[in-house]
């Protein structure tokens, strides 16, 4: 192939793509441009990338040691020499303690992420795909998990657990995860009766490959959108959680935590609660302006077209 | 030559309890080995259903199929697979997605345990008229008639002796209509293969099979030779009016 006189980009552009390789870049290329050309959801993408690198060089961006004290030194306002987001009620400056704080954030984020759409995606499409009394026992259980508020049970879960990020996270996803089941499932049920997981049955292909190779494929990519928009719902359950006291444990400097502290002062120090409050705003309004975008880049229904 | 397709009595229902349709009754009809038989009839009156019986698609069904001499049961295995091959109706819904031709393919050729998988491609593409150019592309990527023939590839990939084709043209433009259907004639004369065709179309039948299966209501109201119909020896009052209709559709 005469690739050297191509560029880059013409490449990735062809009609004809010469391997699997090229087709698959040149697939992800043309999402990414579709995703470029939508302004919103690339402010929400730069939002999270900065929230990525202060959380990576959180030890080289934050000014202070987040878990400093200097009591002589406490309550400071904006603008304060040394300290631009002025300090919280023991005198630890607070932007050091929400670049640190980005970790935390950060670290639920993907776990939950992890946990709770694996979780729905896997007993959404068996429940769907086999129908029958395993539908039935699956999709009763998927009921149960919603009929309870969401933040109840997680509180009830933290209870029962103990405090801590690691049990918060385990909470929001146990909470998390029955609405993607009934959306996978909901998506199984159209695509198992469509032609082409016939044809793939008529391969002889069983239950398992039509699952995961034929079925999975499909429900991702409005399973990755419905995330990035519940991230936001996420980020603020294991803020609420903080703000408990049943998730973050002081003197983790965790988003929700701060503004519990910061509540004490709220009316005389209006920015210890408020800083991180605008934190929190900034991260969640990031995942749904992407989740927005990704929404129109992967949908299958339009792509198809 | 021996009987490659026996069906006997079948009855096919979908549905369960006072919900229960029956859309195929007592369906009788064999087709030779090599040979290609059409099955016509409205919408609705059951000839599709007869393909997903014999594939195992419609599972509630009794009466007896057979098929090469090897009675079916109601599970299918590999070899049956092996035999038997379908063309779906639409190409816009047959292919999935999200999976490009190679990996279409690639899956296929892989579940009938083959190895020499990459050279096999090749060759399934050029012999549905496609190149090798197109082996990376995904279904978005195609138009009507070249999905078409990836599907049409797909079936031959196990090298079946039977292909059933389900309205193979009838999502296609008229244009594009004709180049399919010779595809499969050539196809059936190079692989030797058997043809079990439904089709609303009576100039598609005509042109494509030896013999025809007239449906009505889910039964078959006559057997008769395309070249029978051509005269006009039709017993059946039935097939002469669809015959009327399909000729004035065509003036």
């Amino acid at each position: 192939m005469s690739s050297q006189s191509l560029t880059l980009r013409q490449w990735l552009l062809t009609d004809t793509p010469t391997s699997r390789r090229q087709a698959r870049f040149a697939a992800l290329y043309k999402g990414w441009l579709s995703l470029r050309s939508n302004h919103m959801a690339m402010i929400g993408l730069a939002i999270l990338v900065v929230l990525v690198g202060s959380a990576v060089f959180a030890p080289l961006l934050a000014p202070h040691d987040p878990f400093v004290q200097n009591l002589a030194n406490r309550l400071q306002p904006l603008g304060t020499e040394g300290h631009i987001l002025g300090t919280d009620s023991l005198g630890r400056d607070i932007l050091s303690r929400m670049i640190y704080g980005s970790r935390i954030t950060l670290y639920i984020v993907a776990l939950v992420a992890m946990i709770a759409p694996v979780a729905g995606l896997l007993v959404g499409t068996v429940s769907g795909y086999a129908g029958g009394w395993t539908d039935i026992v699956l999709m009763r259980i998927t009921d149960i998990f919603l009929a309870f508020p969401r933040l109840v049970l997680a509180l009830a879960f933290v209870a029962a657990l103990g405090a801590g990020i690691e049990n918060a996270v385990l909470a929001i996803s146990l909470t998390a995860w029955p609405p993607y089941a009934r959306m996978a499932r909901a998506e199984t049920l159209t695509i198992r009766s469509s032609d082409y997981i016939s044809a793939i049955r008529l391969q002889g292909a069983g239950p398992m490959r039509i699952i995961t190779k034929h079925i999975w494929p499909l429900c991702i990519s409005s399973l990755i959108v419905r995330v990035t928009l519940d991230m936001a719902g996420i980020i603020l359950a294991a803020a609420g959680l903080g703000f408990l006291g049943l998730g973050a444990q002081p003197p983790s400097p965790e988003w929700g935590a701060m503004i519990s502290e910061g509540r004490r002062f709220i009316l005389d120090h209006w920015w210890i609660a408020t800083m991180p409050g605008l934190a929190i705003f900034a991260v969640s309004l990031a995942f749904n302006l992407l989740g927005d975008g990704l929404r129109d880049v992967l949908d299958p229904k339009d792509s198809a077209s | 030559m021996s009987t490659s397709i026996s069906i006997e009595n079948l009855n096919v229902y979908f549905g369960e309890h006072h919900d229960l349709f029956q859309a195929v009754k007592n369906a009788s009809l064999s087709v030779e080995q090599g040979a290609s038989f059409g099955l016509v009839g409205e919408s609705g009156s059951g000839k599709s259903t007869i393909l997903k019986a014999i594939t195992g698609l419609a599972p509630q069904w009794d009466g007896h199929m057979a098929i090469e001499g090897a009675d079916l049961t109601h599970k299918r295995d590999r070899t049956f697979y092996k035999t038997v091959q379908m063309v779906f109706q639409d190409p816009y819904a047959s292919l999935h997605p999200r999976h490009s031709v190679d990996q279409v393919l690639t899956e296929t050729l892989h579940l009938h345990g083959f190895d020499d998988i990459n050279n096999r491609i090749n060759k399934l593409l050029l012999d549905v008229g496609l190149g090798p150019a197109f082996r990376f592309r995904y279904p978005h990527q195609l138009s009507g008639g070249q999905r078409q023939r990836v599907a049409i590839a797909r079936a031959l990939a196990p090298e079946p002796d039977i292909l059933l084709l389900d309205e193979p043209t009838s999502a296609l433009d008229v244009s594009v209509q004709a180049e399919i259907l010779n595809l499969l004639s050539d196809l059936r004369s190079e692989h030797g293969l058997t043809y079990l065709m439904v089709s609303h179309d009576l100039a598609v039948v005509a042109h494509m099979c030896e013999r025809v299966a007239v449906m009505q209501n889910g039964e078959i109201v006559e057997i008769i030779d395309v070249a029978d119909m051509r005269a006009g020896k039709t017993t059946q009052d039935y097939t002469a009016s669809l015959l009327h209709a399909s000729a004035n559709r065509v003036a």
